[in-house]
């Protein structure tokens, strides 16, 4: 039986823990997570010394990841395995699972938190999960190869693309009605609102260009292209998009180009060209934006980009054939 | 016999394009779908047993890769109100795949996907009826229909024999496997394809030690004990060869398959059997492949053949071109296709074009067994100064094609 003094004495050594780690600041507690579609991992990576925590064994082929509102939870489309599993953040074990309709690649989550919704590449289908339920409440009918997911800002409207129909539909998250259907390039991947909601980026990686539809009307009002003297015109494959708040820079990875595209985002001109690692696929931002992780497909890697600096400062392994980031603060 | 095909059957093969019609008719939606006639014009062809039981010729390759293309257009099309209808004309012999052309032209057609052989794909092309139609070669790989025999109103969507021939050279090249033993058979493809071979090997600097035909009459497909003859017959044929891949044409699977684990030395067997180079292959599963795959086998029933792929590609780049040049118009669509603007996206992660040189359609060539893809070319290394998928087949320099 503890005496009243070790009682008082452990209460005292919690409180020293957590003002230590405050005193630290947020990098201290910043970490990392990547999928890894061959390994069936997920990397935790500790987002200040870039070290690798611990890797994760999850289902067959993770794909897509997101973070859970609340930051306690990682979500995560296993493919092969048809369903999502969710990631504890605090013990990093597999806590439990959703369903998700047939081969899930991607998702997003709705901005209360509540509820995902899923592309189901082989069904032509989008899945809404209900994550406290852990059940599929609808299925939205979509193009053929429904792929990237994007959802405004305020929640109501969902763009989902389809790869072969090259389509990216804008869904009514109250009726789940297809509201609007606009064309883009070859094989879109990813649909990125921008902060102020005016905007969607679609990615063609087929097609190599970037979309950018405006929101209210549904025209694409901008298609933006990439040129790298050296590299042949087929590998320049866009794929993960990032932009920032303020909406004044986006990155684009570019696949086999082996690069990320800087691009001012209000005049849509390409700035500058970042040699990361093989086939770039997906991005994140560290919260403060500062920095720009991206996850490298043939090389396992993933490449840490200095924001301000708009330059390549780290590679750091991961597992084979990362494929998502997500950073949690 | 005319089959004609029914666009509902479409709807119905996939219950999710149901439920969206369904979904489309509550919006309110402004009735202004536009449609596109079109046809597939194909000679019936029977398909003798190849040499591995395995694999039994499918009666419908080709046509089911419309089917399904035309499902995956419609599904685009009916987002934009464009419709498509796909005429299936499968004729039993040459005099009706020209007396249906003239018939289709007549009733105003003028986009075609067709699955005919060379010579008669040429008679079509030459009729004066065919002068404003486009014709899409979904199936023939004969290197002349890109050379002197080429023609301004056809395009091609397989690779052509030279095509796979530098697929196969380049990857050699790679491997440093320089000496190949060139094993050909009797028939008329045979020839071509070790032609072809011969020219990409001297393209890559690959060297043929010999160049020998393969004459082995094996007499009846399947005989008790037969297996000792043909190890015999092959152990000798090859004794006294220094090389380090046999590269064998045999397009009708006659015989390849047996000159594999049967050589005197031990060397790996490629061309149209073992290592093939081709333009679809059933393990083929990178860059979203798994989903053609599986939609094509829950239509067919069966696994997808080049055939099958080359009338896939061809269909869907009708509606490509409809869709992104936002026109129904035969003769529109024609010149999209053509145009700097086309872009078929196939499952190979490059898009893809017509050259306008030869009308071949620019394309990555796979490099598979039959239960592994092994690679994909062209080979990394192997530079272009335009696009690098021109590194592949009759580049503009070389061509003897003048189009007109």
């Amino acid at each position: 039986m503890p005496s009243e003094m070790t009682a008082a004495r452990a209460r005292l050594g919690a409180l020293l823990l957590i003002a230590a780690s405050c005193a630290a600041g947020p990098a201290l507690a910043e970490r990392l997570l990547v999928s890894n579609e061959k390994d069936n991992t997920i990397t935790v990576v500790d987002g200040k010394t870039l070290a690798v925590i611990k890797t994760v064994p999850v289902g067959a082929r993770p794909r897509g990841i997101i973070l859970s509102k609340d930051g306690k939870s990682l979500y995560i489309c296993t493919s092969d395995a048809d369903h999502i599993e969710e990631l504890d953040l605090a013990s990093l074990t597999v806590s439990r699972t959703l369903p998700s309709g047939p081969d899930p690649e991607t998702f997003t989550i709705s901005p209360d938190g509540k509820l995902l919704y899923v592309s189901n590449e082989n069904d032509n289908m989008v899945s809404v999960v209900d994550i406290a339920e852990a059940r599929i409440t609808n299925e939205i009918a979509v193009g053929v190869e429904p792929e990237g997911m994007g959802i405004s800002p305020d929640g109501k409207t969902l763009v989902n693309t389809s790869e072969t129909t090259s389509m990216a539909h804008f869904i009514d998250t109250a009726s789940h009605e297809v509201v609007a259907n606009v064309l883009v390039d070859s094989r879109p991947r990813v649909a990125k609102w921008t902060a102020d909601a005016t905007q969607v980026w679609v990615s063609s990686e087929v097609g190599g260009s970037v979309s950018v539809i405006d929101a209210p009307t549904h025209k694409v009002i901008k298609k933006i292209r990439f040129a790298i003297p050296g590299v042949a015109t087929e590998s320049i494959q866009p794929v993960g998009i990032a932009l920032t708040n303020d909406r004044k820079t986006a990155f684009v990875a570019l696949g086999p180009a082996n690069r990320v595209a800087v691009v001012d985002a209000q005049t849509f001109e390409v700035k500058k060209y970042l040699l990361v690692g093989q086939r770039v696929w997906q991005l994140a931002f560290s919260p403060d934006e500062q920095r720009l992780y991206t996850t490298n497909g043939v090389s396992n890697d993933m490449s840490v980009i200095d924001v301000p600096a708009l330059k390549v400062t780290k590679s750091v392994p991961v597992g084979r054939l990362p494929w998502g980031v997500v950073v949690a603060p | 016999m005319r089959v004609r095909f029914d666009p509902r059957t479409v709807v119905f093969a996939i219950s999710g394009l149901a439920c969206l019609a369904t979904a489309q008719a509550q919006t309110p939606v402004p009735d202004a779908t536009a449609t596109l006639d079109f046809a597939y014009l194909a000679l019936a062809t029977k398909r003798v047993l190849p040499l591995s039981y395995l694999d039994q010729p499918p009666t419908d390759d080709g046509v089911q890769g419309a089917r399904l293309g035309l499902a995956d257009d419609a599904t685009t099309g009916r987002f934009i109100h464009q419709a498509y209808h796909l005429t299936e004309a499968i004729e039993p012999d040459a005099a009706s795949v020209l007396a249906s052309f003239k018939s289709l032209t007549a009733a105003g057609q003028k986009l075609f996907v067709t699955d005919l052989p060379a010579d008669l794909l040429l008679q079509v092309a030459d009729l004066p009826e065919a002068k404003d139609a486009t014709l899409l070669d979904a199936t023939a790989q004969d290197d002349r229909l890109r050379a002197d025999g080429c023609r301004a109103n056809v395009l091609h969507l397989l690779p052509s024999r030279a095509m796979l021939a530098d697929a196969l050279m380049q990857y050699l090249a790679v491997k440093k496997w320089r000496n190949i033993l060139l094993v050909g058979g009797p028939d008329p493809g045979d020839k071509a394809y070790a032609d072809a071979i011969r020219h990409a090997a001297a393209k890559f600097q690959i060297h043929i030690v010999a160049d020998k035909p393969w004459t082995y009459d094996p007499g009846a497909r399947r005989t008790d004990t037969g297996h000792y003859a043909i190890e015999a017959e092959v152990a000798r044929f090859t004794q006294g060869i220094d090389y380090d891949v046999l590269v064998v044409a045999d397009e009708g699977d006659n015989f390849g398959d047996d000159l594999s684990y049967r050589a005197t030395d031990p060397r790996p067997v490629a061309g149209t059997q073992g290592l093939v180079p081709s333009a679809w292959a059933r393990p083929f599963e990178q860059w979203g492949g798994t989903q053609l795959q599986s939609r094509f086998l829950k239509q067919a029933g069966r696994w997808m053949t080049d055939r099958d792929y080359g009338a896939w590609m061809a269909v869907r780049a009708v509606g490509e071109a409809a869709a992104h040049g936002s026109s129904t118009d035969p003769q529109a669509i024609g010149s999209f296709l053509r145009g700097p603007d086309f872009e078929l996206a196939a499952f190979k992660g490059a898009r893809l074009s017509f050259r306008s040189w030869d009308g071949q359609l620019r394309q990555p060539v796979l490099l598979a067994d039959a239960r592994s893809l092994v690679s994909v070319s062209p080979q990394p290394g192997f530079l272009h100064q335009f696009s690098e998928l021109d590194t592949l087949g009759v580049d503009q320099p070389e061509s003897s094609c003048h189009l007109k």
